[in-house]
């Protein structure tokens, strides 16, 4: 935060309190958006938001609620600014709060600049196509449901399912092929438990990647308001690593679910009218503002990928935080509780999971030229399997007949075989799709209709053992 | 002049802003940010920002312009990207990768010369939309300059050669009034433009994409809708429209969606080429990208942008499809606004005026009769994809829409996750065009009724008989039922599937596409007659045919012909010969 600025104005004027909402007599010169102080008699300092702004009232949201305030001796101080974040080269490897103040001990950042934290838009005409394919060395994300840079693909997960590690797991291995460059994590606690933010640090500490990463923590007992704030902050240092450091930031955000509460126990206690659950009908356009901040522009080096977790309250796809998030981001990882059960790790549902911006990804140059079609040929597999299992459930798998048993018993293979993997296991994506090409050597050759027949020939284990 | 009395998120209200009127633009601010008035009361403006309104400050000034939302139209529109304003996207690119608030810039060049040649001459009487020139303005596009509304008269002066969008380039006197045209006209963008009179659909718009116009035609000036949930693949299907529809010139509006998606669009047209003549893609297209972190107010903007340019082409006698990517976006933001102005709401939260908005947009589609001379004809169809939260048709939105639009393509999650894509469901969509479009279809084939009557009866009748193979398994149905599941396979998978990235099968001609249902349907007949001969659909199944139905989707649109009349006496040969062996 900027300490230095001159509070340009003070009222005690204030008229009453509503929730974490404080409305005082109109502020001259206060900026809607503004962040101001407000001083209690005790002498503490809390901060607070101009959210509506009029010749005859403004109101502020409290970060941290209103409590101790009062309406005689405590005033409002104006420091004429947006919420900023102070950013330099020196906050790599650094740990802040939800307010973007240091929380590790460590000095005051020594800004090269304060950047307003809901940055601006991209312009369309001026962003490229995401293309380059990350490999995460997990065969579910690299073989079928491929992450690149710039795109934003969150995790849709629920409670008690391992998002965390797969997250985690992530962060230690994404690696663009061949390149070497400058990467940066950014990571965003949002309403987590302190455990669960303990082990992502601890995670970054072991694998040393501690001093390329930022993180933004705000655990569960930390204020609400700074829920909304906590996201924007690592989005800003993202931003800046990215577009003025010629980095390729990866910014984990967890646990969105979280901060869609926030927003709706603010909009409840501005009294706005809310749509779909109680959920404001501005929750698209807000978490577009966020997830949008993902992508890579013309003529700049760096790009930024986003990594949203969410918890789907009771699993549900169509709440409306996976399904506002899922109109946003360009695909998602699914996590399913069945294979969870079942003890794959991870547990992605191939089904339901999907990266659009894949084909742009892979490919002969970008990843191997087999990619497309052992993806196709998987899924169609898999879900013929898949199929066959849920028949097979009714009338007895004796009644299926012999290529149908392959297909039950390929189902299996590839569950236990191709998503399952270990959680340190780092696979790169032509081991990946060569365990998808050991899964077709089980299969009648003239099955393998998806895939080209010279690919057939290079790769299929049978004819690759004969060269 | 007026001063800022309360900010409020995207609502702003003005006070002295005595004078001014309803839906006038005004400039707020240091910046300038663009704000509309949307009410007034007494001396007060309730104003909507089409920008971001984050530190404005009480008192600040608000000057209203005088003029209400108007679109910029002339030489320089097409291949033009455009933000929800009508600001050119390409030029504030010279300003930084990021947009800056209240940035102001033309919609249109300013300086370019374009080659103007008349068509009438001196001395020549016209009336408002009469064509009085032309002006080549990309390889697919000639731009006709039309006399503005309200002008008539007598042709004093008319110029030839080389002109800029403000210059001159007639002047008609009407008993002593002369008025000078230039090629540069202004239309304000709630108004729909004038023509002579609206005409029932008749024409095909062919989409290149077989469920559409096989399965549920969708006619030129008609208006369709796509709902469906995320991942249900809209944008591919409004991108593969405005690729390849043919259609003279096609308006792409990205409302609230990616920004990525849409540099993906802006990408991929400018190396795709057109089937029908082989030119850039970006020469027939003009793009409005109002991304969902751009301002909410602009995307009813954006949309009004949208439909007023389509007009203007319509009037020229061009036949323009307008896409919309997504309708719901929009709505979201007139709820956002009513939620601002404390008014009462309707279902959901949305205003209660939700359903009469979304009608004046579609109803804006048609094919017309323009005004003026040369007699023309020119139409406006508006695709506009839907979001519904959860996938739940039965949310205002789509069921605001349903109650407008004439097709309806019901986008289907179990189908995308199936990746049986377009997730077009065969069963609940439809169109209102069939009847409209029969003596169009009858060109191509006289066939197509009776054989699209087949295949929408095959395919009910596979969705009955899935319910009983969950029951008791396939192996149980009789051998006529289990012919029926095969075919219907085929006609999924050989016929409605088709793949948005292969270069052959993403276009298909209505020609490719009635053969190849064609064969589908000849191939069914062939083996019930064998099933009559007392063969097994194991047999059928087993033919070499089945793989070659399969691959028909490989053929190049030039090949159809003569390789579906090889695939057809191959196909009685060999369920003959068949036949033949079985006992």
């Amino acid at each position: 935060m900027n300490l230095s600025s001159l509070y340009v104005t003070e009222s005690s004027a204030l008229n009453r309190t509503k929730g974490s909402l404080l409305i005082a007599k109109s502020i001259p010169g206060i900026k809607l958006g503004e962040i101001v102080d407000v001083c209690l008699a005790s002498g503490e300092v809390k901060r607070g938001q101009a959210i509506d702004i009029s010749k005859e009232a403004t109101v502020v949201q409290v970060f941290g609620g209103v409590s101790e305030v009062d309406l005689m001796r405590s005033r409002i101080r104006c420091r004429g600014e947006a919420l900023r974040l102070a950013v330099s080269e020196s906050i790599l490897g650094r740990v802040f709060n939800g307010m973007g103040e240091p929380i590790d001990g460590g000095p005051q950042v020594i800004p090269e600049d304060y950047l307003d934290v809901n940055g601006e838009a991209i312009n369309p005409a001026g962003r490229q196509p995401p293309a380059e394919f990350i490999e995460t060395g997990i065969s579910a994300i690299d073989g079928l449901n491929a992450l690149v840079r710039g795109q934003k693909l969150p995790i849709f997960s629920g409670s008690g399912l391992p998002h965390n590690q797969i997250a985690a797991q992530i962060i230690r291995q994404a690696s663009v092929k061949g390149k070497q460059s400058q990467f940066a994590v950014v990571f965003a606690a949002i309403g987590v438990s302190y455990d669960d933010a303990a082990f992502f640090m601890k995670n970054m500490e072991q694998t040393g990647a501690r001093e390329r990463t930022i993180a933004f923590i705000n655990t569960a007992s930390d204020p609400v308001i700074e829920r909304i704030s906590t996201p924007r902050l690592a989005l800003t240092a993202g931003e800046y690593l990215a577009w003025r450091k010629g980095m390729h930031v990866l910014v984990i955000l967890t646990d969105m679910t979280n901060y869609c509460e926030a927003l709706r126990e603010l909009s409840a206690m501005r009294e706005e009218i809310p749509s779909r659950r109680g959920y404001p009908g501005y929750m698209y356009t807000d978490l577009a503002t966020m997830y949008e901040r993902a992508g890579r522009i013309l003529g700049k080096d760096g790009s930024v990928t986003i990594l949203p977790i969410l918890t789907m309250p009771d699993d549900d796809i169509t709440h409306p935080i996976p399904d506002l998030t899922g109109y946003i981001t360009e695909g998602q990882i699914v996590l399913s509780r069945e294979l969870e059960r079942k003890g794959a790790y991870p547990p992605i549902d191939v089904f339901l999971s999907l990266s659009r911006m894949m084909k742009e990804g892979i490919g002969a140059d970008k990843t191997r030229e087999d990619h497309n079609n052992v993806f196709m040929q998987l899924y169609a597999a898999y879900a013929e399997g898949c199929n066959l299992r849920e028949i097979s459930t009714i009338i007895g798998a004796e009644a299926l007949g012999e290529r149908d048993k392959i297909y039950l018993e390929i189902a299996d293979r590839f569950e236990r075989e191709f998503i399952s993997q270990g959680v340190n296991e780092r696979r790169t994506v032509e081991e990946t799709l060569d365990i998808g090409w050991n899964l077709f050597s089980a299969l009648p050759e003239e099955d393998l209709k998806l895939i080209n027949q010279k690919l057939i020939k290079k790769y299929l284990p049978k004819y690759r053992e004969k060269v | 002049m007026g001063k800022i009395w309360r900010v409020s998120g995207p609502v702003i209200i003005g006070e002295d802003m005595k004078g001014s009127q309803v839906y006038e633009i005004v400039e707020i601010g240091s910046k300038g940010l663009v704000g509309e008035i949307i009410g007034l009361d007494e001396d007060k403006a309730i104003i909507q920002a089409h920008e971001d309104t984050q530190s404005l400050e009480v008192g600040e000034t608000v000057r209203g312009t005088g003029a209400i939302l108007t679109a910029e139209l002339g030489p320089g529109i097409v291949g033009a990207i455009y933000d929800g304003l009508q600001k050119s996207l390409t030029v504030l690119m010279e300003k930084g990768s990021f947009i800056e608030r209240g940035a102001k810039v033309f919609s249109l060049p300013r300086d370019k010369k374009w080659s103007f040649t008349p068509t009438v001459k001196v001395g020549d009487v016209v009336n408002q939309g009469d064509i009085i020139g032309t002006v080549p303005e990309t390889s697919l596009i000639v731009h006709k300059i039309m006399v503005p509304v309200g002008v008539k008269g007598v042709v004093k002066e008319i110029a030839k050669g080389e002109y800029t969008i403000e210059e001159p380039v007639a002047r008609i006197s009407d008993n002593g009034k002369v008025s000078e045209v230039i090629m540069l006209q202004k239309w304000p963008v709630r108004k729909p433009r004038p023509y002579k009179q609206r005409l029932a659909p008749s024409q095909m718009l062919i989409t290149g994409t077989r469920i559409m116009d096989y399965m549920f035609p969708l006619a030129l000036g008609g208006k369709a809708a796509i709902p469906g949930g995320f991942g249900t693949g809209k944008t591919v299907a409004l991108q593969q429209l405005a690729r390849w529809s043919q259609t003279q010139l096609n308006i792409y509006v990205g409302c609230g969606e990616r920004g990525n998606e849409m540099a993906d669009v802006l990408y991929s047209f400018r190396r795709l080429k057109d089937p029908a003549t082989g030119s850039s893609l970006q020469d027939k297209e003009i793009f409005i990208a109002n991304t969902s972190n751009m301002p909410v107010v602009a995307r009813e903007a954006s949309i009004f942008v949208g439909i007023t340019i389509a007009e203007y082409f319509r009037d020229m006698g061009y036949d323009v499809l307008l896409v919309c990517d997504s309708t719901s976006r929009w709505a979201e933001a007139m709820r956002e606004i009513g939620g601002r102005l404390e008014e009462i709401p309707g279902e959901e939260g949305f205003p209660a005026y939700l359903g009469s908005r979304l009608a004046a947009f579609y109803e804006r589609a048609g094919l017309v009769e323009c005004a003026g001379n040369p007699q023309r004809q020119g139409s406006v169809t508006v695709v506009g994809a839907v979001s519904p939260p959860g996938a739940d048709f039965s949310e205002p939105v789509t069921q605001n829409t349903l109650r407008i639009i004439d097709v309806f393509y019901a986008l289907d999650v179990t189908l995308a996750n199936k990746r049986h894509f377009p997730a077009i469901n065969w069963l609940t969509s439809y169109s209102l065009y069939v009847e409209d479009v029969k003596d169009w279809w009858a060109k191509v084939s006289s066939e197509w009724d009776a054989t699209r009557a087949t295949a929408l009866r095959l395919l009910q009748k596979e969705a009955e008989l899935e319910e009983i193979v969950r029951l008791v398994g396939p192996e149980a149905l009789p051998e006529t039922d289990k012919l029926v599941m095969v075919v219907t396979r085929m006609m999924r998978e050989d016929f409605l599937m088709q793949s948005a990235y292969n270069e052959i099968d993403t276009y298909c001609t209505p020609q490719k596409g009635q053969l190849m249902m064609g064969t589908i349907v000849k191939f069914y007949e062939l083996a019930q007659r064998m099933l009559d001969a007392g063969a097994t659909v194991a047999d059928v199944r087993s033919s070499p045919i089945v793989a070659k139905i399969s691959r028909m989707k490989d053929i190049a649109n030039d090949d159809i012909v003569p390789r579906i009349k090889g695939l057809w006496s191959e196909m009685e040969m060999n369920l003959v010969v068949q036949k033949g062996e079985v006992r």
